[in-house]
């Protein structure tokens, strides 16, 4: 696409076709402006594309054949293991990972400062995405998928924590669709649910915060039903959901600046000047917040080992691994967090950003997976588990970037203002 | 008694009520309801292991009474104790056996000692406190039964079990479901009957009766046998309670039973989150848009000064 841009084409970034004196069509919107025998080519000449479909030549039919013949088949059919990498990774990594979209709506809507305003959408954007796919991994694990809605209307569980992470994800999934119909609309040309959503965006910002506090929490309660399967340091009863929530705060921001920089590396064709123009400042603004967030989680962390006293378990293979954690996930990216803002170098930021993703996913794949079970054994999950979460995640990156290509989050309509 | 009337009534309270409504008065009940403690007159049942010979038949009992289906190897083959399965531990329940019978050798022990194995059946279960959609039901006479046709199949509840007993049936992909031992409830417990492993034992190894008579027999046991038995009833206290109990000459630790997990049901783990919900759920809103008034100040500061 980018080399397409640079022998002079203009992909849509107006509401009017230029010259022809009407809107553009949606067809066209959706095409970018190209000829569909254009697209095709463009799409044929990306060798992402290619790494897709191997993917997907690979993954669709092992997805199949988890419906056809049953999770036995797909994955271990663990008794002991009963969750493994559909929700290891795909709820409890991408949930955290996709927070950026209430830390951004507080963060413009709420303290009002306008200056993040340029990556707001993105942050949505990535929060919205971020939770639906979590729902789909949760779809492809769940045992009975069709009964998803069972919680809200057939049968009431409401004094068990997962009641609490049904809910308040379903809600928040509205709320944040909610957030997001400004871009839609403006991408269809509609007026009238822009100017609704205006008028209720500080209640819907409070209801993100509200909901976030509590699922992302309530992710990590989850585990305090588990306290004699959960390696000691990885479970805090009086802190669990604390830790969750603290670190979805830098685990959020930082896939936000992560998926901001992967644009400005492989979408810069579709990124407006303000957008490109901000970035390095925004990213700097950012890694003053995650550094907040990295030194508060490091401080309740280890007050969580103090309130449980569990100091000699560091000197553990299992405390080796923690320590492993803690550093390469916090320490790291909280220093090079902190030297980013007081040096102003957006590089640095990024760096971080990548090492505090990394440190989120292994701190969740930990709790979840690795240090489960850690008086049992330890168990590698079935090669169709794997085949199956790298599909659902490619389409996740498939979905994001065709968003990205279409609606104004990126760029701004051009005239907008008409 | 009262903090199920309590839970009943929160469920009805809540039909078609909103989640974050819910949520909030779920929680409130619950972090200040207590401990539950369990039904006066439920039923229990005490093992003697030292008794048990190892032959199987409560197996094979088990799998006729619940219509299980065949398993791999007949019910007297005796090699089954001799198998492993991941990770070098014994054989555990499974979609197709509600208990099993698994073989310790113990030093210093002339025989080796035999444990069944099968749900305990919590005076607060952790599966019943975790599930989002109410499958599970701790009914009077003791038992923990599961309801097939609500489960959405989310496993939280083989995460909470702390003694791994739900199994979940894996092979099958329209109908997969929990799969543990609800102590004969439909066709036995309900009419005041023993579970049919108990009445199958040729060596009168389980002894069916009230949970509270049971643990009165279980001390004289031990107190008039000071020099057999360890003086442990398993179960007894053990996460608030089983109704299955256990009695052993050797200590527990060295056959398969895990003596770590404190007396407190695992729900009291989950209180101080679920206590805390109500208070987000409250104080947030105002909160947060104080903050929003704080911020936005200086934006209201210069509209007074223009009027």
């Amino acid at each position: 696409m980018q080399k397409i841009v640079d022998n002079g084409f203009k992909p849509v970034d107006t509401l009017e076709k230029p010259g022809a004196n009407r809107p553009w069509t949606i067809k066209e919107k959706v095409l970018l402006g190209l000829s569909p025998a254009e697209y095709v080519q463009q799409m044929v000449r990306n060798p992402f594309n290619w790494i897709l479909a191997v993917i997907y030549a690979v993954g669709v039919p092992v997805l199949l054949g988890r419906f056809y013949y049953g999770l036995g088949w797909a994955t271990h059919g663990s008794y002991d293991y009963p969750w493994g990498l559909f929700l290891g990774w795909g709820l409890f990594v991408m949930v955290p990972l996709s927070a950026s979209g209430f830390m951004m709506g507080t963060t413009v809507e709420l303290f009002g400062r306008k200056d993040f305003k340029p990556l707001e959408r993105l942050g949505l954007l990535n929060g919205l995405l971020g939770y639906f796919f979590a729902v789909l991994f949760l779809e492809v694990d769940l045992g009975q998928p069709w009964r998803l809605v069972y919680p809200m209307v057939v049968s009431l569980g409401p004094a068990a924590v997962l009641f609490l992470v049904a809910w308040h994800v379903a809600t928040y999934l509205s709320v944040q669709i909610a957030e997001l119909v400004p871009a839609f609309s403006e991408f269809m040309g509609w007026v009238k649910p822009k100017k609704m959503v205006k008028s209720m965006v500080l209640g819907l910002t409070v209801a993100g915060i509200i909901l976030s506090t509590l699922h992302q929490g309530a992710l990590g309660a989850l585990f305090t039903y588990a306290p004699g399967k959960l390696h000691p340091l990885w479970f805090s009863g009086a802190f669990q959901w604390i830790h969750f929530f603290c670190s979805s705060i830098f685990g959020g921001l930082s896939m936000l600046l992560v998926v901001s920089t992967l644009c400005k590396w492989f979408l810069k064709w579709r990124c407006d000047d303000t957008f490109l123009r901000s970035l390095d400042r925004i990213t700097v603004g950012i890694s003053k917040g995650c550094a907040l967030a990295l030194i508060t989680y490091l401080v309740i962390k280890i007050t969580a080992l103090a309130h449980d006293n569990e100091w000699s378990l560091l000197l553990t293979g299992w405390g080796q691994w923690y320590i492993f954690e803690m550093t390469v996930g916090v320490v790291m990216p909280l220093t090079f967090y902190a030297l980013s803002v007081r040096n102003n170098r957006p590089g640095m930021a990024r760096f971080a950003a990548f090492l505090a993703v990394f440190g989120i996913a292994l701190n969740r794949l930990n709790t979840a997976l690795i240090a489960y079970n850690w008086k049992l054994y330890p168990e590698i999950p079935h090669w169709r588990e794997f085949t199956i979460a790298i599909m659902v995640y490619a389409t996740y990156i498939v979905v994001y970037r065709g968003v990205l290509y279409r609606l104004p989050i990126l760029f701004g309509w051009k005239e907008d203002d008409k | 008694m009262k903090s199920m009337n309590r839970r009943n009534f929160i469920k009805n309270g809540l039909a078609g009520g909103l989640a974050v409504a819910a949520t909030a008065k779920a929680t409130e009940s619950k972090a200040a309801g207590g401990t539950f403690g369990g039904y006066p007159d439920s039923m229990g049942v005490l093992v003697d292991m030292t008794k048990c010979i190892g032959c199987r038949t409560c197996e094979a009992a088990c799998n006729k009474e619940q219509g299980l289906a065949a398993p791999d190897k007949p019910f007297d083959d005796m090699s089954v104790f001799e198998e492993h399965r991941h990770g070098g531990l014994p054989r555990r329940t499974t979609e197709k056996a509600y208990t099993v019978v698994n073989k310790y050798e113990v030093e210093g022990r002339d025989h080796p000692l035999f444990r069944k194995f099968q749900c305990n059946h919590c005076q607060e279960p952790a599966c019943l406190t975790s599930c989002f959609v109410n499958a599970y039901t701790k009914t009077p006479e003791g038992a923990v039964i599961y309801d097939p046709k609500v489960c959405v199949g989310c496993r939280t509840c083989m995460i909470a079990c702390p003694f791994y007993v739900p199994a979940y049936s894996f092979s099958s992909a329209i109908n997969p479901v929990v799969v543990k031992c609800i102590m004969c409830y439909d066709t036995r417990l309900k009419f005041g009957r023993a579970p049919a492993c108990v009445e199958a034992c040729p060596n009168g190894v389980m002894t069916f009766g009230k949970r509270k008579d049971l643990v009165d027999k279980a001390h004289k046991t031990i107190q008039d046998n000071p020099e057999k038995y360890v003086s442990h009833v398993y179960g007894e206290k053990e996460v608030g309670g089983t109704s299955w109990m256990y009695l052993s000459d050797v200590p527990f630790e060295e056959v398969g039973f895990d003596t770590h997990l404190g007396n407190d049901p695992i729900i009291s783990y989950v209180k101080d989150f679920l206590g805390m919900v109500p208070m987000v759920l409250t104080i947030w809103p105002a909160l947060f848009t104080g903050f929003h008034l704080l911020a936005t100040r200086k934006d209201a500061n210069t509209d007074d000064t223009k009027s």
